[in-house]
């Protein structure tokens, strides 16, 4: 709805000539909340920023104790990448069953994207435990305050996203695929994908340039 | 048993033996009782709840935030004359009467207070009222979000003050700069109400951001082109961008403190690594843009107003547009000017010295656009006109002590000196507030139905602006000769008048802020000869002033079309404004909810318990902000239709008034 690419009607008309008749209530609510989401990840983006930037700051900042190189395990972080990023493609499997209206895929395709979800955020919260019970937690060294907390902030967001999900399969099996329900799946879908970019970037600010 | 209960809570915290600040919370107190008596007496609490309160509507949201503003302005007032008389009296040797623990958390609330819980409240506020008007919009994209917003950003306040009567405040300066901020050096609980209540505020701001943004990018009336919107629109557009861009950095920062405060972790500590430098960097990579995310809707504001009183278009509409859009850009590249002294290199100082320079530019040509529209226009010296003149002078002195601190060799003569608080005091005096009051008077008819008072208008108008001069020129006097900010006393004759001068125009300010509030009481008293019947009290540009003064809760009867720049006074001069409708349709409108108010009253308290360190209530506090708010989500029938008999009758009222003053 750009209506500023209409030729304006006639001057004399100061509001909606019939011409404009529908315009008059609707505004696509869809599109207005979709746009409102990406302005809201955008800001997501930045905090991210802020905490990549301290990480960048701080990662040779290990005062005596354990360094990257030390306690990073590429194979098993390989895992809990290929879990994101094919929990991603399952995703975008659900949007592409939403779009063919079928409600059931969507859901199992949902579900599973939660499953994968979950694997990853456990395999997270392992990795942590391990760190704490070796000796290098958060309140070790500024490097590891900054790790524990740029991946932490990572996998709450995750962790929200599975809430989210839960919620958005429960509107789902309530009321179907409405317009109401399409919209939020694909803020979901906007946001999951986020994480995964995201997730790159600790991939690879954290985890290889850690190991190089 | 009981510390799992309570936390570190108890009845210690209450500071029953220090007097002053008794009496405030007493005085706070008997203020919260009385109002509950008045509204009580006139049974308005339902009222109050299911019109006020749970308001979606855009303009009543507004209507709350400034009425915020104005009770944290009294707040953050108070601490301001406090620290003024402590200076004055403790100069010359002697203690004062405010002891250095509570001194420093006074100096902490007065800027924590008048930044985010008096300016930008006041400034959300006059956005709301306004902006949604002037695109033609029947409301903000997402209703129910500002109305949390609004209530996000009133449990910040609340804590704020909860923190005088329950424990202490920070004594940390507004900016908590570690490692004074961290554990070891603020083992008490007023670093984290400051943590606690400038996040939940930053959630309802950063929210609001968004809303905003949304609303002007999608909402627009038909025909509105970007550069068809009103300057004040415009400037609320990059004033929000700046929200959304810079306060996810606060976010991240507190969080960060936060851990360490909590975890232990090391951030910004002295040891294991933590680097208490890179928290100044962060706080002002956010801090910079939050100067221009006040000051610019306050430009906005002194183009609407300029143009409407001189009666003439604002001149050098594009210029001033893309004078905003380069502050936006450039309020992002200066923040290091704030800590030249840290040692950063003279290419590093440059840089920012450059930069800080460059951005005076733009400010420039805002200043030469708005003389050049007072020039040979009808100028009416009404109260928003005063505000704008006395701003333009003050401002302009206000951005050239800042130019000559942004020489990096000066500023390390200058930092942390007076200088340095007469010069953003200047700005932010002279800019900001001058700004929301001009602002508050311009738009009040809009939002209330009755024009101020003018007389009491130019009288507060006066005392602030002679006020503000007498407070602060001491200062940079004061600056230049050495004096360092935060003093708790000090022991130097010479510098004791200054301070007693400074203390005189603080009170001067004190009297321009009576003058307001009387001219409030005045203006309800006489509100029906003060009475805005036109909905047009100023003859405006913008769409606001084409409806009726309250405007109805849609707004716009039917979406105006917008075919040039200043368009409501396109159409008043073509003769085609207010022609009656044949057909009026059914408005779709948001329903009032509670919810926001319910979140934010969890929020609040998960605020309180994790300040406290009751664990098990902020868990529960959480979980239940959670399950409201998804609970919300399953409620479908979020609104309702005005049907089109209602808005001819409401319009139809309005159309009669409109002829009765032809």
């Amino acid at each position: 709805m750009n209506v500023q690419t209409h030729p304006l009607p006639v001057a004399t008309a100061p509001f909606l000539p019939d011409a404009f008749e529908g315009v008059e209530e609707h505004h696509d609510a869809g599109a207005i909340t979709t746009l409102g989401f990406w302005i809201y990840l955008m800001s997501d983006c930045i905090l991210f920023a802020a905490l990549f930037a301290s990480f960048a700051v701080l990662r040779g900042a290990t005062a005596g104790g354990l360094s990257g190189r030390e306690i990073f395990s590429l194979p098993y972080v390989a895992v809990e990448t290929a879990c994101l990023l094919v929990s991603s493609f399952t995703y975008g499997m659900a949007m592409i069953s939403a779009e063919h209206e079928r409600q059931a895929w969507v859901l199992r395709w949902l579900g599973l994207t939660l499953l994968l979800g979950v694997t990853f955020v456990g395999m997270e919260i392992h990795e942590f435990v391990k760190l704490i019970a070796d000796g290098a937690g958060p309140d070790r060294s500024g490097f590891l305050s900054a790790f524990f907390t740029l991946l932490g902030t990572h996998g709450l967001h995750v962790t929200s996203g599975i809430v989210w999900m839960g919620v958005l399969i429960a509107h789902v099996l309530r009321r179907g695929l409405t317009e109401a329900n399409r919209t939020r799946l694909m803020c979901l879908s906007l946001f999951w994908h986020f994480l995964d970019i995201v997730w790159i970037g600790v991939f690879t600010v954290v985890y290889l340039m850690g190991v190089a | 048993m009981m510390g799992d209960l309570v936390g570190k809570l108890s009845l210690d915290a209450i500071p029953l033996h220090q007097p002053i600040i008794m009496g405030a919370v007493g005085f706070m107190a008997l203020g919260g009782v009385g109002i509950a008596a008045l509204i009580t007496y006139f049974g308005f609490w339902r009222t109050l709840w299911s019109e006020w309160l749970t308001s979606v509507d855009h303009k009543k949201i507004g209507i709350m935030y400034i009425a915020l503003a104005m009770v944290m302005l009294l707040r953050g007032f108070s601490d301001a004359i406090m620290m003024r008389a402590q200076q004055a009296l403790a100069s010359t040797g002697g203690p004062g009467y405010l002891p250095p623990e509570h001194f420093d958390q006074v100096f902490t609330a007065h800027g924590v207070i008048m930044i985010f819980f008096m300016a930008m409240p006041f400034i959300v506020g006059l956005m709301n009222i306004a902006m949604p008007l002037q695109i033609g919009a029947r409301d903000v994209a997402f209703p129910y979000l500002n109305n949390l917003s609004f209530w996000l950003t009133t449990a910040g306040a609340l804590l704020v003050n909860i923190s005088l009567g329950v424990g202490e405040f920070a004594r940390t300066g507004w900016l908590a700069y570690p490692p004074l901020s961290e554990l070891a050096y603020s083992p008490g609980v007023g670093v984290d109400y400051y943590i606690w209540a400038l996040q939940i505020a930053g959630v309802g701001t950063l929210l609001s951001g968004v809303n905003m943004i949304t609303t002007i990018l999608k909402m627009r009336a038909p025909g509105m082109t970007p550069m068809r919107m009103p300057v004040f629109t415009w400037t609320a557009l990059c004033a929000n961008m700046l929200i959304v861009a810079a306060f996810p950095i606060l976010t991240a920062t507190l969080a960060m403190l936060s851990l360490d405060r909590y975890f232990g972790m090391h951030f910004f500590t002295n040891t294991a690594g933590g680097n208490p430098m890179m928290y100044v960097n962060l706080i002002w990579a956010w801090g910079h843009p939050e100067v221009y995310i006040l000051i610019l809707p306050c430009f906005g504001v002194f183009s609407e107003v300029i143009a409407t009183f001189s009666r003439k278009q604002l001149f050098g509409y594009t210029s001033m547009v893309y004078a905003t859009i380069c502050i936006t850009v450039l309020s992002f590249i200066v923040w290091l000017h704030h800590f030249f002294t840290m040692g950063s290199g003279a290419d590093v100082n440059a840089f920012f010295g450059i930069t800080t320079m460059i951005i005076s530019i733009p400010t420039g040509v805002k200043i030469f656009n708005w003389l050049f529209t007072m020039y040979r226009g009808r100028v009416r010296f009404t109260t928003p006109v005063l505000w704008t003149i006395g701003f333009m002078i003050t401002f302009t002195i206000g951005g050239m002590t800042g130019v000559l601190m942004a020489v990096p060799p000066a500023d390390f003569v200058l930092h942390n000196s007076l200088f340095l608080i007469a010069h953003f005091h200047n700005a932010i005096i002279g800019g900001v507030v001058f700004g929301c009051m001009a602002g508050f008077s311009y738009w009040f008819p809009k939002a209330f139905g009755f024009t101020l008072d003018e007389r009491l208008g130019k009288i507060s108008f006066w005392c602030w602006f002679i006020g503000f001069y007498v407070a602060f020129m001491p200062l940079y006097a004061l600056g230049l000769m050495g004096m360092t900010r935060r003093l708790d006393h000090l022991d130097n004759p010479v510098w004791h008048v200054y301070l007693v001068v400074a203390m005189g125009g603080a009170l001067i300010i004190m009297c321009g802020i009576a003058a307001q509030l009387a001219q409030i009481a005045v203006s309800v008293r006489d509100r029906a000869a003060l009475r805005d019947l036109t909905g047009d009290p100023w003859n405006g540009r913008t769409l606001e002033w084409s409806v009726a003064s309250p405007a109805p809760a849609y707004n716009f009867a039917r979406t105006p079309l917008v075919t040039s720049r200043d368009a409501y006074w396109d159409m008043k001069r073509r003769g085609v404004a207010h022609r009656p409708f044949a057909a009026y349709r059914p408005i779709h409108m948001p329903r009032n909810t509670g919810t926001g108010v319910i979140v934010s009253a969890f929020a609040a308290i998960l605020g309180f318990a994790l300040i406290w360190h009751i664990w098990w209530l902020a868990i529960a506090a959480f979980v239940a902000a959670v399950a409201v708010a998804i609970a919300h989500s399953f409620n479908e029938h979020g609104d309702y239709t005005v049907s089109p008999d209602a808005v001819a009758r409401t319009e139809d009222v309005y159309l009669e008034q409109l002829a009765s003053q032809a």
